[in-house]
């Protein structure tokens, strides 16, 4: 018998919560970036667990959406790092305090 | 068969080991490193379960093109190791990592009760190793994105349209108009 879905999704949701915690707990811009890249793919491996249940396509095409937007997100996502760097010397998201107070 | 199962564990210590240790790996691009081999791993579920075009996708999109531009901006910056050791909400990290903890047990518990009422109790996986037979996988994803899924994928064109004209104004300098100016004058002299 194979591996019952269940396991996968058990890893997925694992996968997700330790880039949820990464978001929360990291303090480089860049590095938070990669955590969202994280949790997109453990939703990725979601997709991919129940196209394989139903029996269709139909989640490994949206895990080709998926992929589109998140290499849309990167592009722009890390110009505007890029961008905050050059005007602050710092890729250190508690640097951004603007409309603090 | 037994093969399956322990491709499926390797796979899953990898992929959780790898993401635990992009939690603590102090360097941006160790974190980068360590999340292609989750990528890797993920690759490697993905062919466990029947989707080959989209775990070559994986290596060659995500593993491949973004981490290279991940790396690539990492170094552009230049990589600071420093660690910021005050934390400027007080508490925050505990409490994120109680609230991540929360959330595991909840999506744990969820994928282990709710993965028999998604399909009804039906497994589906002989229809897609039957579907990954006849048409093959490649011609079957082909399809549906060409047919019921066509208007999503022009939708899709317009984000990647929007993204590039995006980044276009974000990467302009706002000085680049006056330094041309600056670079026309001399030649204008030049010319008198």
């Amino acid at each position: 018998m194979s591996v019952a879905p269940g396991f996968y999704l058990v890893l997925a949701g694992l996968m997700f919560t330790i880039g949820v915690v990464g978001v929360l707990v990291r303090r480089n811009a860049i590095v938070i970036f990669m955590f969202i890249e994280l949790m997109l793919n453990a939703v990725n491996l979601m997709f991919v667990t129940f196209a394989r249940q139903h029996g269709t396509v139909d989640g490994q095409v949206l895990v080709f959406f998926v992929l589109v937007v998140a290499a849309a997100e990167v592009v722009v996502g890390l110009a505007i790092i890029s961008l905050i760097f050059r005007h602050r010397e710092s890729a250190n998201v508690d640097a951004m305090h603007l409309l603090r107070r | 068969m037994n093969l399956e199962i322990l491709v499926f564990g390797a796979m899953f210590v990898m992929a959780l080991g790898c993401s635990l240790a992009m939690l603590f790996a102090p360097n941006a691009v160790h974190v980068a490193l360590f999340l292609v081999g989750a990528q890797v791993a993920l690759a490697l579920a993905f062919l466990l379960q029947g989707a080959f075009f989209v775990a070559a996708v994986q290596i060659i999109v995500y593993a491949g093109a973004i981490m290279v531009l991940f790396l690539f901006v990492i170094m552009l910056l230049g990589v600071d190791v420093r660690q910021a050791l005050v934390e400027p909400l007080t508490g925050q990290r505990g409490i994120a990592i109680l609230l991540g903890a929360l959330l595991a047990v909840g999506l744990v518990f969820v994928a282990i009760q709710g993965v028999q009422l998604a399909a009804g109790g039906a497994d589906g996986a002989g229809a897609l190793t039957e579907l990954n037979r006849d048409p093959g996988n490649v011609i079957g994803l082909a399809r549906a994105l060409f047919s019921r899924y066509l208007l999503p994928f022009e939708v899709t064109s317009i984000l990647l349209v929007v993204a590039i004209v995006g980044v276009m104004v974000l990467a302009r300098r706002l000085g680049a108009v006056e330094s041309e100016g600056q670079v026309q004058a001399p030649t204008e002299e030049e010319a008198a």
